[in-house]
C-alpha cells in the first residue's frame, strides 16, 4: 500500500531522519511511535508532501509520489489530521466536510455559472454525503455550529470526518488523541478501528501507548532518526532495543 | 429646498458607491484567496469601460453583445495577469506582490493609452437619458442601472462563496490554505478563479459606469483606490460590510462635493481612508463578525 524507502532528511546540520525505510500493508492500522525528537512528524510530512526529503522515495500503491503536493495526494486518496487541528474556522462543520468532498464535484466556476439547477442537485448530494461523515464520527447534531466554536475533542473529530470525506484509501493521523481525555480516546480508538473495517488503511503516530497497543496491527518505532524496531505490539512490547530506548540503558 | 438637494446628493451618491462596492469586492475576493491586494484592479474597470467602445465602435456590435465581449475579454486580461506575473513566483512575499501589481497596472494602462489614446471616450447609456423623477430629486435610467446590476452581482457572489462546492472551497482557502490543500483543493487553481471573478466584476463595473462618467485609459487609477477604500471601510471582507463601505463613501463623497465644494470630492475618500486606517484598521464592522471570503 505505501512504501518508504531509504528516507532521509536534513535540515541544515541535523539529520532528522536516516535511511528509513518499511512498508505499510493494505487494510492494517500501523502505529509509528518513538521517543520526542525521533522524526515522526518529520516522516509524516514527507509522506503527506510537506517536506521534501532530502533522499529517498515514497511509493503508494506502486507509484512514486515523491514531492507530490498535498492537493495531488488527496486525489490518489491519501489524506492526513493534524496534531494541531487544523479547521476552517469561520465555516460550519457541515460545509467544513462538505469541502472535504470537493475533489468529487464534477461542477467547476463555469458549471456553477451556468448549469446552475444541476450544480443545486450536486450540492444536495455533497450535503448528504457530508452529513453521513458526520454520523460516523457522532458529531452530527453539531452540524450548524461553526467550526472555530467546537471543544478540541469535537474539533478533532471534524478534522476526521472531513479527511474521510475526501474518500481516502490511506489515512495519516499525527497524535489524534493528543488532547482528548481518556474518555474521548476510548471513542477515537472505536472510531479508528471502524475506519480500519471501511477499508481504508490507518497510519498513526500516537504518544498514547495504551491506545496504539491496543489498537495496532503493526507498530514502528523511530529513535533519533532511524528505524529502530518494526512488528506487532507483542514483539515491541518485549523489544529488548525499545526498552532501552525509552526507559534508558541499564548500563 | 435645502432637504431636496440632500437627496439628490444622496441618490446619485449610493449609485457610485454601488461601483465602488462592485470594485472593493473585486479587491477582497483576490486578498482573501491570495493575501495579494491587487492594485490592477482599477485597471480592470478601465477595460471593462474600453472594451466595450471597441465592441460598440470598432467590431460595430450591439450594446448587448459588446458587453459580454467586453467582460471576456477583461477576463482573458485577468487569468493572462495570473498567469505570466502571479503564477511564476516561487516565494513570494507581500512587497514583491504590491510592486508586480502596481508595475502590471501601469503597463495595461500604458498598452491601454497606445490602443485607444488619450482622449475621453463616452458611452451611450443603457435605455436613454430621460430623468426619473423621486420626490424633489431626479436620477437618470443609468443610474438605476447601475444599481440593479450591483445587487444581481452581489447576490450571484453570495449563492456562489456559501451555495455551492467551489465557492466554498474558495473559502476554505482563505480560511486555512494549509488544510485546504490536505483535503484536496488545488490551491492556485482557486487563485486563477479568485483572479477570474475579480477581472470579471471588476469589468463590469466599469461597465455600468461608463454612460455616467464616460471612459478614458486613466480612470482605472481613481476608481480603483475608491473601490479599494470601500474594501478597507469593510474589512476586506467580499460580503456585505465591503457593499456598505461602498455606499457609505459614495454618499460621503456627492453630498461633501455638493454641500462643501466638488473640489474635495476626492479628498473626501482619501480623509476616511486615512481615518479608518488610523483607527479602526479592522474595517468599520471589526474583522470578528465581517464574513472574510
Amino acid at each position: 500500500m505505501l512504501e518508504v524507502s531509504a528516507v532521509t532528511q536534513i535540515f541544515g546540520g541535523v539529520t532528522a531522519l536516516e535511511n528509513v525505510s518499511f512498508s505499510i500493508s493494505k487494510g492494517d492500522i500501523t502505529g509509528v511511535i518513538g521517543p520526542n525528537g525521533a522524526g515522526k512528524t518529520t516522516l509524516f510530512n514527507i509522506i503527506t508532501g510537506i517536506y521534501k526529503q532530502t533522499a529517498g522515495r515514497v511509493i503508494l500503491e506502486g507509484r512514486d509520489i515523491t514531492g507530490l503536493p498535498p492537493e495531488r495526494l488527496a486525489r490518489l486518496a491519501m489524506v492526513r489530521t493534524f496534531q494541531n487541528i487544523e479547521l476552517f474556522g469561520a465555516m460550519t462543520v457541515l460545509e467544513n466536510v462538505m469541502v472535504g468532498m470537493h475533489t468529487k464535484s464534477t461542477s467547476g466556476l463555469l458549471a456553477c455559472a451556468l448549469k446552475m439547477p444541476w450544480s443545486i442537485s450536486e450540492e444536495k448530494k455533497i450535503r448528504k454525503g457530508a452529513m453521513k461523515w458526520l454520523e460516523f464520527t457522532g458529531i452530527s447534531e453539531l452540524a450548524d455550529h461553526t467550526a472555530g466554536s467546537l471543544p478540541f475533542g469535537k474539533g478533532r473529530l471534524l478534522e476526521i470526518a472531513r479527511a474521510l470525506a475526501v474518500g481516502p484509501r490511506i489515512i495519516l493521523m499525527d497524535e489524534p488523541a493528543a488532547g482528548l481525555n481518556s474518555h474521548e480516546t476510548l471513542g477515537l480508538a472505536q472510531l479508528i478501528k471502524q475506519i480500519r473495517d471501511l477499508g481504508i488503511t490507518v497510519v498513526l503516530v500516537e504518544h498514547d501507548m495504551e491506545l496504539v497497543m491496543d489498537i495496532c496491527d503493526r507498530i514502528i518505532v523511530l529513535n533519533l532518526g532511524r528505524k529502530l524496531a518494526e512488528g506487532t505490539p507483542r514483539e515491541i512490547q518485549e523489544s529488548k532495543e525499545v526498552i532501552a530506548a525509552y526507559l534508558g540503558d541499564d548500563d | 429646498m435645502q432637504l431636496d438637494q440632500i437627496l439628490q446628493y444622496t441618490l446619485s451618491g449610493l449609485s457610485t458607491g454601488a461601483i465602488y462596492a462592485l470594485i472593493g469586492i473585486g479587491f477582497s475576493i483576490i486578498y482573501n484567496a491570495t493575501g495579494i491586494i491587487n492594485f490592477a484592479q482599477g485597471e480592470f474597470v478601465m477595460l471593462g469601460g474600453l472594451f466595450t467602445l471597441t465592441g460598440l465602435q470598432l467590431l460595430h456590435l450591439p450594446l448587448w453583445a459588446s458587453v459580454p465581449f467586453s467582460i471576456t475579454a477583461t477576463t482573458v486580461i485577468g487569468i493572462l495577469f495570473e498567469r505570466l506575473a502571479i503564477r511564476p513566483l516561487r516565494q513570494p512575499t507581500p512587497l514583491n506582490l504590491v510592486i508586480i501589481t502596481i508595475g502590471c497596472s501601469i503597463l495595461i494602462r500604458g498598452l491601454a493609452m497606445l490602443f485607444w489614446g488619450k482622449d475621453t471616450h463616452a458611452i451611450q447609456s443603457f435605455s436613454g437619458d430621460n430623468p426619473i423623477a423621486i420626490g424633489g430629486a431626479t436620477i437618470l435610467p443609468q443610474h438605476i442601472w447601475i444599481l440593479v446590476v450591483t445587487l444581481i452581482i452581489i447576490a450571484i457572489n453570495k449563492f456562489y462563496f456559501y451555495h455551492t462546492i467551489s465557492g466554498k472551497a474558495m473559502r476554505a482557502c482563505s480560511y486555512n490554505r494549509r488544510a485546504a490543500g490536505l483535503v484536496g483543493i488545488d490551491v492556485r487553481r482557486m487563485v486563477l478563479f479568485s483572479f477570474i471573478i475579480s477581472s470579471a466584476m471588476g469589468a463590469v463595473a466599469g461597465i455600468i459606469v461608463a454612460p455616467l462618467t464616460m471612459t478614458a485609459y486613466d480612470v482605472g487609477v481613481m476608481l480603483g483606490l475608491k473601490g479599494f477604500c470601500a474594501a478597507i471601510i469593510g474589512g476586506m471582507s467580499s460580503g456585505i460590510s465591503t457593499v456598505i463601505g461602498g455606499l457609505i463613501l459614495g454618499v460621503l463623497e456627492s453630498l461633501g462635493a455638493g454641500l462643501i465644494s466638488s473640489g474635495y470630492k476626492d479628498a473626501i475618500a482619501f480623509i476616511i481612508l486615512l481615518l479608518i486606517l488610523f483607527i479602526r484598521p479592522q474595517g468599520l464592522f471589526g474583522k470578528a463578525d465581517s464574513e472574510r471570503v
